[in-house]
């Protein structure tokens, strides 16, 4: 940036109505585009619910796809938190050489693609191609077995990231006292390090119970008959868009405009509940059984905990998800390669969605950081005192609603107010507001780490507030930054749901979705070579930027 | 019971060698102190000691067993952290019987333990509230009642009383030590500040560079420094360039700059010719008006005066214009004016001669 304009702008944002100015612009935004349009849009059609509410069989239908999603994301969130919190410790106390690398393994369901990660499991599970083959027939079939599978596979890595951090955030120094006070690893993890690192364990599982609860994309591509609120809410749209219809409008507004109405409101309770409750549950620090704790804290006890925790890992979440690319390694030595490439029929469409969302990702991505920032700063500084408190909470609802739910929810507002506006600006709203707490929540909490009196010791040094934010905050939060635009972009990338939802228009897992479910006649082959595309490109654009910030911090 | 020996312990850090073939015995029921500077490796030695890091080297024996291999929570110790270490989830009240409910004593026990212990510090208010609603003060009083608690005979301080306020410190200073006598325990203190050991320790171990310069009671490291180092950072001392001119029996003369000459004892074996510094403590120098012919007078100016409350400094420009300091009890003794021509003498047997050191005073007396 020219010295020029940079100390005009520096100059400009010492003027307390530019600085505010920024600042409610950042709060007016994230209210238009990204808290208000998914409510309004339920408010919307709520009128459209007392259609339903008469017909017995749909509502309990519905009740029943509710209840399936919670038990899922119930049962998912706890073992995932339980598989973690083993996994995470191993990343953080081993010493092998290969705990690096490890580390960036348990990253990698997060770079698949969430539909073709389901496709993964599917072909791992299911198809005869897959660890099927060892035992003769199909182990797990598309069902709720396999949907909970899946979920707690895409949900592995983001606890495991968040108790890692958690872990290493922690003071060291609580377990060696807890040591020197007599008490084996075991008692010491147990009544110290759990409870010390508890919010963390809340925030893993809530962040896994959303994401289970919000897929839609890879779950349909696993769940068969079994039908939860996010599939629901997608086979309802696919039976008004069906010739002939198979529902009405009214219906399909009504049903959706419940579930949800109800996936909202009860994850909202969960999450209240989880908060409260998580925080006075306490692990029983008061009882210790100082013989038992010692045999299983040394020797044998802690190599077969590592064990599991690593077949675990390698078995239910690395191998499933990486297993589509099997089949894309087969294509390489046939014509689909060359058939693939040369974009000859189904791959026209294919090329164009793999554009489309990567270009949606890197805008997506790009907004996120204009809005966002300054948000993370409001959070994370209280610079707006009262309103910043309440806007902390309501950041993270977005993430909470079912991203099918919100696409709806959102084509509902947006039709109905702005019937003109283009179907590529209803899919970057979507995309927007799915992925915003992701970037606020880790810059606001980089931000909260930084010390003020290094900002203030900056003002006082003659800097002005942007000057602050070039000079100081940036570069002690670029890594926490570079790690929520990787999470916005992959999300971005990854997201199904929502976007068949919002819009008619194609990103690559929703043809990947047409391919799976034969709506385009595709080969396992194409498939298979298409999720390994989109997976290789995925992969290349996270290591390009792992590599720009090489060597200087974690993301 | 708890004695501790060290028997040629070595910890590497990397390339660092963070504690250096250190062989040491600390006594049973010792108030023993490790000084020295930021660095200088006393912490490493302690969680050594404590089991927190293994040593690369050596033996390390609490009574008569081998710990090297025994985890730190089968070493009967308790550990009082520079930063408390305060589980932050647990009451004040539950940080201190923690150590008896995880080592399986059933509640009443525990509980019985926790109250003698808080009876000990002195501390039985607010035990329901949480460390970060404690004071400094008071989060110490739970960090040494809780490492109290855990029935150990070796109790472990790593700079204890480094996070507290001037006031506060003196005072929990003479508690600890008071309650450590009271209870028998053997206690091993890590500090930085001089004065806190020489005040509380039976014995103190005087570090540098991960190596122990000094063993001794405070009055020995204080009246009979084998070095310059401890010379200089127990105290203060003057230090003074030389030439060795004529030795004769225990008396050494020493040539300083400008030709003064002037005597010590010399107890480090210096040889006749030789560089040498002079170290001569500030309370030690007599100091008249005006020139006076005396043993080891030396004529001086005095630069500067400072009121210290207890005592007056004197900065003095000697003729020779090396500077010294000079401290004189402020109430009892004669005062002296900036400017003014004084005499300074000192008692041969009060001033230590050592061989001046191959990499110069500045790096001999290096803090960092």
């Amino acid at each position: 940036m020219p010295k020029k304009l940079r100390e005009k702008l520096d100059r400009l944002s010492s003027k307390p109505m530019v600085k505010y100015g920024v600042y409610l612009t950042s709060v007016v935004l994230f209210f238009a585009l990204i808290l208000l349009p998914p409510i309004l849009g339920i408010i919307i059609k709520w009128s459209a619910m007392g259609k339903v509410l008469g017909d017995g069989e749909l509502v309990a239908r519905i009740l029943n796809a509710m209840k399936n999603s919670f038990v899922i994301a119930l049962l998912v969130s706890v073992l995932d938190v339980a598989a973690g919190i083993p996994m995470a410790w191993f990343i953080t106390r081993g010493r092998s050489k290969w705990i690096n690398f490890l580390d960036t393994l348990a990253d990698v369901p997060f770079i698949v693609p969430t539909a073709v990660l389901g496709y993964s499991l599917l072909l791992f599970w299911h198809k005869p191609d897959g660890i099927s083959a060892f035992f003769g027939g199909s182990i797990v079939s598309p069902g709720w077995l396999l949907v909970a599978l899946l979920h707690f596979t895409f949900s592995y890595p983001i606890v495991v990231r968040v108790i890692v951090g958690a872990l290493l955030d922690y003071k060291i120094e609580y377990e060696q006292a807890s040591r020197t006070l007599g008490a084996p690893p075991l008692t010491t993890a147990r009544t110290v390090t759990l409870g010390i690192i508890k919010p963390s364990l809340i925030a893993a599982f809530i962040l896994a119970f959303a994401r289970s609860i919000s897929e839609t994309g890879a779950t349909m591509m696993v769940a068969g008959i079994f039908e939860n609120g996010p599939v629901f809410i997608q086979n309802m749209k696919n039976a008004v868009s069906a010739q002939p219809p198979q529902v009405s409008q009214a219906v399909y507004e009504g049903s959706t405009t419940l579930a949800s109405i109800i996936l909202v409101i009860v994850s909202c309770l969960i999450f209240a509940v989880a908060r409260i409750l998580g925080s006075r549950l306490g692990v029983p620090i008061k009882k210790a059984w100082p013989t038992l704790e010692r045999k299983l804290s040394y020797s044998s006890a802690t190599l077969l905990r590592n064990i599991t925790t690593l077949l675990i890992f390698f078995i239910i979440v690395l191998i499933p998800s990486l297993f589509v690319a099997l089949p894309a390694f087969e294509a390489l030595s046939t014509d689909a390669l060359s058939k693939a490439l040369a974009g000859v029929e189904p791959w026209t469409e294919y090329w164009q969605s793999l554009v489309l969302s990567y270009s949606l990702g890197a805008v997506v991505t790009l907004l996120n950081v204009l809005i966002g920032l300054p948000m993370a700063i409001i959070v994370a500084r209280k610079r707006l005192g009262n309103l910043s408190s309440t806007l902390n909470m309501l950041v993270d609802i977005p993430i909470i609603v079912p991203s099918v739910a919100l696409g709806v929810s959102l084509r509902f507002f947006w039709k109905e107010t702005l019937a003109f506006i283009p179907d590529i600006w209803l899919l970057i709203f979507a995309h927007l507001a799915i992925t915003y707490p992701y970037l606020v929540r880790s810059m606001s909490a980089a931000i909260e780490r930084i010390g003020i009196e290094l900002e203030e010791a900056s003002r006082t040094l003659g800097a002005k507030p942007l000057g602050v934010f070039r000079t100081i905050i940036f570069p002690l939060t670029k890594y926490s930054m570079f790690s929520g635009a990787i999470m916005v972009f992959t999300r971005s990338v990854s997201e199904t749901g929502a976007t068949l939802a919002v819009t008619q228009l194609k990103t690559a897992p929703v043809v990947l979705v047409g391919w799976v479910k034969g709506k385009v006649v595709a080969t396992s082959l194409e498939i298979g070579l298409g999720c390994g595309f989109l997976i290789l490109i995925s992969f290349i654009i996270l290591l390009a930027l792992r590599l720009v910030v090489r060597g200087k911090g974690r993301y | 019971m708890p004695d501790v020996r060290l028997v040629n312990v070595t910890k590497k850090f990397g390339k660092i060698v963070a504690v250096d073939n250190v062989s040491l015995h600390i006594y049973d029921k010792e108030y023993f102190s490790l000084l020295g500077p930021s660095g200088c490796g006393k912490t490493t030695l302690l969680r050594l000691i404590a089991g927190l890091i293994q040593p690369d080297e050596g033996e390390i024996y609490i009574g008569d067993r081998l710990v090297n291999d025994v985890p730190p929570e089968d070493r009967d110790i308790g550990f009082v952290f520079q930063t408390f270490a305060l589980f932050p989830h647990m009451t004040a009240w539950n940080n201190v019987t923690y150590g008896p409910r995880v080592k399986g004593f059933d509640v009443r026990k525990a509980e019985t333990i926790g109250h003698e212990v808080l009876e000990m510090v002195r501390l039985h208010e607010r035990l329901d509230a949480f460390p970060n609603e404690l004071s400094g003060g008071m989060m110490q009083r739970i960090a040494v009642a809780r490492a109290l608690a855990a029935g150990a005979k070796l109790l472990l301080l790593d700079e204890p009383l480094g996070q507290l306020d001037a006031k506060v410190r003196n005072e929990l200073r003479y508690e600890i030590r008071r309650m450590t006598k009271d209870l028998e325990l053997t206690a091993i203190h890590v500090t930085h500040d001089q004065s806190e050991a020489m005040a509380i320790s039976d014995r103190i171990a005087v570090m540098k560079k991960g190596k122990i310069l000094q063993v001794g009671t405070p009055q020995e490291l204080y009246i009979n420094p084998q070095s310059i180092f401890v010379a200089h950072f127990i105290g203060e001392s003057n230090f003074l360039e030389g030439y060795v001119s004529n030795i004769s029996g225990k008396t050494t003369i020493i040539e300083l700059r400008g030709g003064i000459k002037v005597q010590a004892v010399n107890n480090k074996g210096v040889k006749g010719g030789e560089k040498v510094l002079l170290a001569i403590r500030p309370e030690i120098f007599t100091v008249e008006k005006g020139k006076k012919e005396d043993k080891n007078a030396i004529l001086g100016r005095i630069e500067r005066v400072t009121f210290e409350g207890t005592n007056v400094r004197y900065e003095i420009r000697l003729k020779n214009q090396d500077l010294i300091v000079i401290v004189k009890p402020s109430l009892t003794g004669e005062w002296f004016n900036m400017g003014e021509e004084v005499t300074v003498s000192f008692p041969t047997e009060k001033a230590h001669v050592f061989k001046y050191p191959d990499v110069g005073l500045k790096e001999e007396i290096a803090v960092e």
